[in-house]
């Protein structure tokens, strides 16, 4: 009995420490991803001026300008954005209790991506411009036209598979008619249009910060507040049921949770692929966990630090050029959804 | 009535507005179990899923304690009631003691952290179910028998006052149904819990229940302590058994009888016959079975699979018609088998039929099989 007590008691602070470890390396990659981020670029600052620049404000005028209008914003926006996408899938994994299902893979972001692009050239065209809130407005809109069809679908479809199938040709065919508006859209805006369609960072403004920073934080909270229902959630929704979930509510706050975050992203960053199945599976084995009061943050901050990563890589590998961000995301994320999914087929037999 | 805190009224119960079973009046007291059965979509999982609120009721009530359960705060009812269900559940890299610990739900604040106390009833439930030693294992790599004593640690962690259970016995082996069962049986009496399941297993469920509801058609078929409930003729009605026999005294079900005349007659007593008459009834060849008291254990299991039984009153000297019989039986069958017959003052006849048989060059002597 007292041996059982003393292997418990080491379980639990083994389990601890594992936590700890995993968030403290995501916050020394955050600080080390950021300051390399300021630092690499066209022009390379260094750090001991970042912190003039930052900190103290002074510096050279030049410097000045690229870090506060250039550098910070993208990169508050890649790790605000990138948090809200892993959130987002996590949400969607959990809501269709598969650990495959995510906002891009399911369409849902290209539907973003319709209605933000028809959004746009309307408003560029009749207007000249258009705000931050209106963006994401259009992007919500998508997002939930989408999921809602994902829904219905889902009624018919049990087969999870099959799901996935029907989510991808949703994203194809919003993609095509995207694709489609944009080439026929003549704006001088178009370059920046195109560059937004295929996902990316870039020109990004402290107005669109500060709408992202507002949507995606308070979204975090409230999904950091659905963390005890959505462990109940995971042992299928007739247990939670019997446990005391209202079960309709729940859906539908995860629902729009999810959408809000994916409709944030999408209105800014345009449609970024893998972050939302990736992330959440890579912390989850890290932390060998999936309750959701410690993925949820975890998450967060690992979506924070893939993004910035990825937006490191796609705008320093081929500079001047730059990559789409969704390209940079793909190239790592598509390897873990594969080894996930081999590994899955192995556990199962 | 009031001594039953879970009790049904006039209950309608189906799916989609479409009514399946209707007027269900059922009902059991704290520390009683009382067990559904009936074929395979009977309805058993209908009932189960509408007194846990998992389907609509399409009328009448159900109480638990005083209150109306569908009209209950889902949270105040998950700490009257806990469920184990059969849906198969695959969670992500959760621990057992993770699982259990989801039954704190109904008791934790807003982030479902638990306090020691939480843990200590954790802990104490996986102890009653003997999981403690697996608390760290993932849930997904222990055995169907061990999840099934996790959930049931799950649902006894919730601190219900009734426990329902659909069909907790389904992928388990001999072993755990047993150990499954023996532990409810126990944790039932101790706890006072109202214990509502279904059985799929009709012996079990005459073995371990208080209270039995035979699941049949539009209406309760029937209800009540097994005794009044397992009848030979109930069960077979119920699960309209036509090609075996169930035997309400040991609750155990046997095969049917090989067809035809009886070409071989058995001559046991005592106990010496079962395993003769198995051994011939998987040979498919019909047999007599002679010449057994009433209360002989293989008078018991003859009138199940034997084609004709010749049998006599106990404790008086063996009847003149039944030796009679027999002796038509050894004249008709191809082979008279002595498996072991004591003579003694009361059986004096069977020493005759042994004759006769011996005279006629049909007998022979023994129990091993190649005799036949």
């Amino acid at each position: 009995m007292s041996k059982d007590l003393k292997t418990d008691a080491y379980d639990v602070l083994k389990r601890r420490l594992r936590y700890e470890t995993v968030f403290v390396l995501l916050i020394i990659a955050f600080c080390v991803i950021t300051v390399l981020n300021i630092n690499i670029g066209s022009v390379p600052i260094s750090v001991k001026e970042i912190a003039e620049i930052i900190f103290r404000r002074q510096g050279d005028p030049t410097q000045m300008k690229i870090v506060w209008s250039i550098r910070l914003p993208r990169i508050i926006m890649a790790a605000v954005l990138g948090g809200g996408l892993s959130l987002s899938g996590f949400l969607l994994q959990t809501f269709f209790s598969n650990p495959i299902a995510g906002p891009f893979v399911l369409g849902i972001s290209s539907g973003a991506k319709l209605t933000v692009a028809l959004t746009m050239i309307y408003a560029l065209s009749y207007a000249g411009s258009v705000s931050s809130i209106v963006l994401v407005l259009a992007a919500f809109v998508g997002s939930m036209i989408s999921t809602g069809f994902i829904l219905i679908v889902s009624t018919k479809l049990k087969n999870m598979s099959a799901l996935l199938v029907a989510g991808i040709m949703i994203g194809y065919i919003c993609s095509a008619i995207t694709d489609f508006v944009v080439t026929f859209a003549e704006e001088s805006d178009i370059v920046n249009l195109h560059n937004w369609s295929l996902g990316s960072f870039s020109g990004m403004s402290w107005d669109n910060v500060k709408a992202s920073v507002i949507l995606v934080g308070v979204s975090f909270v409230l999904v950091f507040l659905l963390s005890k229902p959505m462990s109940a959630y995971q042992l299928g929704e007739n247990y939670a049921r019997s446990m005391g979930v209202n079960i309709k509510l729940f859906r539908t706050c995860l629902i729009l949770l999810s959408s809000v975050l994916s409709a944030t992203v999408t209105a800014f960053a345009g449609p970024i692929s893998f972050v939302g199945i990736a992330v959440p599976h890579l912390i989850k084995r890290a932390l060998n966990t999936s309750k959701p009061i410690v993925v949820i943050p975890a998450c967060f901050l690992g979506g924070a630090v893939f993004c910035m990563f990825c937006d490191l890589i796609a705008r320093t590998a081929f500079a001047p050029s730059e990559l789409n961000i969704s390209t940079v995301t793909s190239i790592f994320g598509a390897p873990v959804v594969i080894a996930m999914m081999i590994r899955r087929q192995k556990e199962k037999q | 009535m009031s001594d039953l805190f879970f009790r049904t009224k006039g209950l309608t119960v189906g799916y989609n507005g479409k009514p399946l079973i209707h007027d269900i009046d059922i009902g059991v007291a704290e520390g009683e179990i009382l067990t559904l059965i009936g074929p395979n979509g009977s309805g058993k999982s209908t009932i189960l899923k509408s007194i846990t609120r998992q389907l609509k009721i399409l009328g009448g009530t159900v109480y638990i304690g005083e209150h109306d359960l569908h009209t209950m705060n889902l949270k105040e009812l998950a700490k009257q009631m806990s469920v184990v269900l059969t849906e198969r559940m695959k969670p992500e890299l959760m621990s057992c003691r993770d699982i259990v610990a989801t039954g704190r739900h109904p008791y934790t604040g807003n982030l479902g952290l638990l306090s020691p106390e939480d843990e200590a009833i954790v802990n104490e439930s996986m102890e009653s179910v003997h999981v403690l030693d697996l608390q760290n294992r993932d849930f997904n790599a222990i055995s169907d028998g061990q999840r099934q004593r996790v959930l049931l640690a799950r649902a006894l962690c919730q601190q219900p006052r009734v426990l329902i259970l659909d069909e907790p016995t389904s992928f388990l082996d001999i072993r755990h149904k047993l150990e499954l069962l023996t532990l409810l049986r126990k944790l039932t009496k101790e706890r006072k819990l109202a214990v509502i399941m279904s059985l799929h297993e009709i012996d079990l469920a005459q073995k371990v229940s208080d209270k039995v509801i035979c699941v049949k058609g539009d209406v309760i078929a029937r209800y009540g302590t097994p005794a009044t409930v397992f009848h030979e003729d109930t069960i077979r009605e119920l699960y309209e058994i036509d090609n075996g026999t169930y035997d309400p005294v040991f609750g155990s079900i046997e095969l049917g009888k090989p067809e035809g005349k009886p070409e071989i007659l058995v001559l046991s007593g005592g106990n010496n016959g079962v395993s003769v008459y198995r051994h011939l009834q998987k040979k498919n060849i019909p047999f007599a079975a002679a010449v057994l008291t009433t209360n002989d254990m293989d008078y018991a299991v003859a009138r199940h699979i034997a084609t004709e039984v010749v049998s006599t009153p106990p404790y008086e000297a063996f009847s003149e018609q039944a030796i009679e019989r027999a002796l038509e039986l050894v004249h008709s069958c191809r082979i008279v088998l002595d498996a072991g017959v004591v003579i003694g003052t009361a059986n004096q006849g069977v020493a005759k039929i042994i004759e006769e048989a011996d005279r006629l060059g049909k007998l022979k002597k023994g129990r091993t099989h190649e005799l036949l």
